[in-house]
């Protein structure tokens, strides 16, 4: 759509699609069989290193206390600056799917090299009850339900608990008040009816809801009865930045125990996560 | 798969469900959501399915701080037993390529569950009406043929509905214009599954009525409460006072549905 100025927005439209099913009903078999094939193309698949899937096959499902999902630049940021650097985390799996906008299913079978997008499992030689997820890949509307199943499907539910860490942007919080920069960034939680820890922060105000990921691996924690909880990140700044990440600190306060935090961010890490911030070529640099 | 809050499934044998088509304006998920909210129904359960995008959020029909806390998610189940009333209120759009099988978990989960009829609201493109709709009230219904013929009274659930004044979705040609084909089709452009659902349950056998309101996008709110109101005509949900309109109760979330406060500075 146009507007008077000119702009050229894109408008979602809350309209269905014409009375265009009609076509749907009469598919032959050749497009069936294409159907299977994109179908069979976009199945999610977890990839487990040689020492975890032995331990996942001989009791079937992986022995874990904590699970943490890191979704967005500024959570998957924070998991790599303040937890991944310390000492004994490695790559266990990762999460091999393909859609328009992640195509590493081209390498099914490799994992994706650091800096590159996609989700991966992280175990701490000291503690392998807790295992972190970090994902910086896209993942399709219609492969989230599949993603969520499929990895709280592979692990053992019993004395589970899932905590997401997930970042958006400010002005997709809807409050009566008028937000000013002040006070962000700030974190709100979503939790399932089996949560019942103390929270370090509000509880998500309705009309606010979540979309994606998060939304996706809560629904499945609700319908298993696994306690989960959810910290959304709100923030004012477009790109991964250092004061967004500090945020979630408070948010892995009752994994004190398990998970060690890094008191201040590794640096190193940081500049590289934050380069995207600078201003690349103007005419003073 | 339908996931009972509780230990015990509920039952919902002789039950009528009420449940929204995701269709133009989101009517009949905004008329769902009056019904559950002033009738204070408890939800029984999630509709647990991979067909819908993911969402959730806190309580949407909480009236304090007390009640907010609950999750609540893209599919849901609402029951008030001693009406014996269910809703499926559907929160996200159905997946593009999932609408064959998102039919086919609802119509088998109305099967098992034994309701005793079903009624879709949905809504349908204003600008497609022809000259005679145009004219008429906006209001139209569906029957299949199994509840055409059940025993409502006497006179059976199309004989109510025709005492009421309601009138039935009209049949457009197939091909315009053209004499001597006479084929006559359904068309409900912008209504989402309604048509392909409303065909699942005529070949079943099944008792559906579909309940449609023409409309155009923008704010849907006074047309949710036109299709309520025109609901409650039929089903008595709510008691209509002598004078003035039904006190529905919009839910909690429906605050702020056009964005945030504004900065106070701009005055």
């Amino acid at each position: 759509m146009a507007t008077f100025f000119g702009e050229v927005l894109s408008v979602y439209s809350r309209a269905v699609e014409e009375d265009d099913y009609d076509d749907v009903e009469e598919e032959n078999e050749e497009d069936l069989q294409i159907r299977r094939e994109i179908e069979e193309k976009r199945e999610v698949h977890i990839r487990w290193c040689p020492e975890v899937s032995k331990a996942v096959e001989s009791s079937e499902k992986l022995q874990c206390s904590d699970l943490i999902i890191a979704v967005g630049p500024n959570a998957a940021g924070f998991v790599s600056a303040y937890i991944l650097k310390s000492e004994g985390w490695t790559q266990v799996g990762w999460v091999s799917l393909w859609n328009e906008r992640s195509r590493g299913s081209t390498r099914p079978d490799t994992a994706p090299l650091p800096g590159e997008p996609g989700c991966v499992f992280y175990q701490q030689k000291s503690c392998p009850s807790v295992l972190i997820c970090q994902c910086t890949c896209y993942i399709a509307e219609d492969q989230l339900f599949q993603w969520a199943e499929k990895v709280l499907g592979s692990m053992q539910s019993r004395g589970l608990t899932v905590t997401v860490l997930s970042d958006s942007p400010l002005a997709e919080y809807k409050t009566p008040h008028y937000m000013n920069g002040n006070a962000t960034p700030f974190l709100r939680a979503l939790k399932t009816s089996t949560f019942t820890e103390n929270l370090p922060c509000p509880l998500l105000e309705q009309p606010n809801i979540i979309t994606g990921l998060p939304a996706a691996v809560l629904n499945q924690c609700q319908v298993q009865q696994l306690p989960a909880v959810l910290f959304q990140c709100f923030s004012d700044v477009i790109h991964p930045d250092s004061v967004t990440m500090e945020t979630y600190k408070p948010a892995l306060s009752s994994l004190r125990k398990q998970v060690k935090l890094e008191t201040s961010p590794n640096m190193e890490i940081l500049q590289k996560l934050t380069r995207v911030n600078d201003a690349h070529s103007n005419l003073y640099t | 798969m339908f996931v009972s809050a509780e230990a015990r499934a509920p039952c919902f044998k002789g039950f009528t469900l009420i449940t929204p088509a995701v269709s133009v304006g989101n009517v009949g998920q905004l008329a769902a959501d009056l019904i559950i909210s002033t009738l204070d129904m408890v939800r029984a359960g999630h509709f647990h399915t991979d067909c819908l995008i993911p969402m959730a959020g806190n309580n949407p029909y909480s009236s304090g701080e007390e009640d907010a806390a609950l999750l609540s998610t893209n599919a849901e189940v609402y029951c008030r037993s001693d009406l014996q009333l269910a809703v499926l209120q559907i929160r996200t759009p159905i997946l593009p390529t999932k609408m064959k099988s998102f039919r086919k978990t609802l119509v088998s989960w109305i099967k098992t569950s034994g309701f005793s009829r079903t009624v879709l609201l949905s809504s349908c493109h204003a600008h497609h009406r022809d000259d005679q709709q145009l004219l008429s009230s906006p209001l139209r219904y569906l029957l299949t043929p199994a509840l055409r013929g059940d025993a409502e009274g006497t006179e059976g659930t199309e004989g109510t509905l025709q005492s009421l004044g309601w009138r039935e979705m009209e049949r457009v040609s197939a091909f315009p214009g053209v004499t001597d084909s006479d084929r006559q089709r359904l068309y409900i452009p912008g209504g989402g599954i309604t048509k392909a659902l409303y065909n699942d349950c005529c070949s079943e056998n099944m008792s559906m009525a579909v309940l449609l309101l023409f409309c155009s996008e923008g704010d849907n709110v006074p047309d949710a409460f036109t299709l309520v109101n025109h609901l409650n005509d039929w089903l008595h949900l709510l008691d209509k006072p002598v004078q003035g309109s039904v006190p529905w109760r919009s839910p909690s979330s429906w605050r702020l549905l056009f964005g945030s406060g504004v900065p106070p500075m701009i005055f």
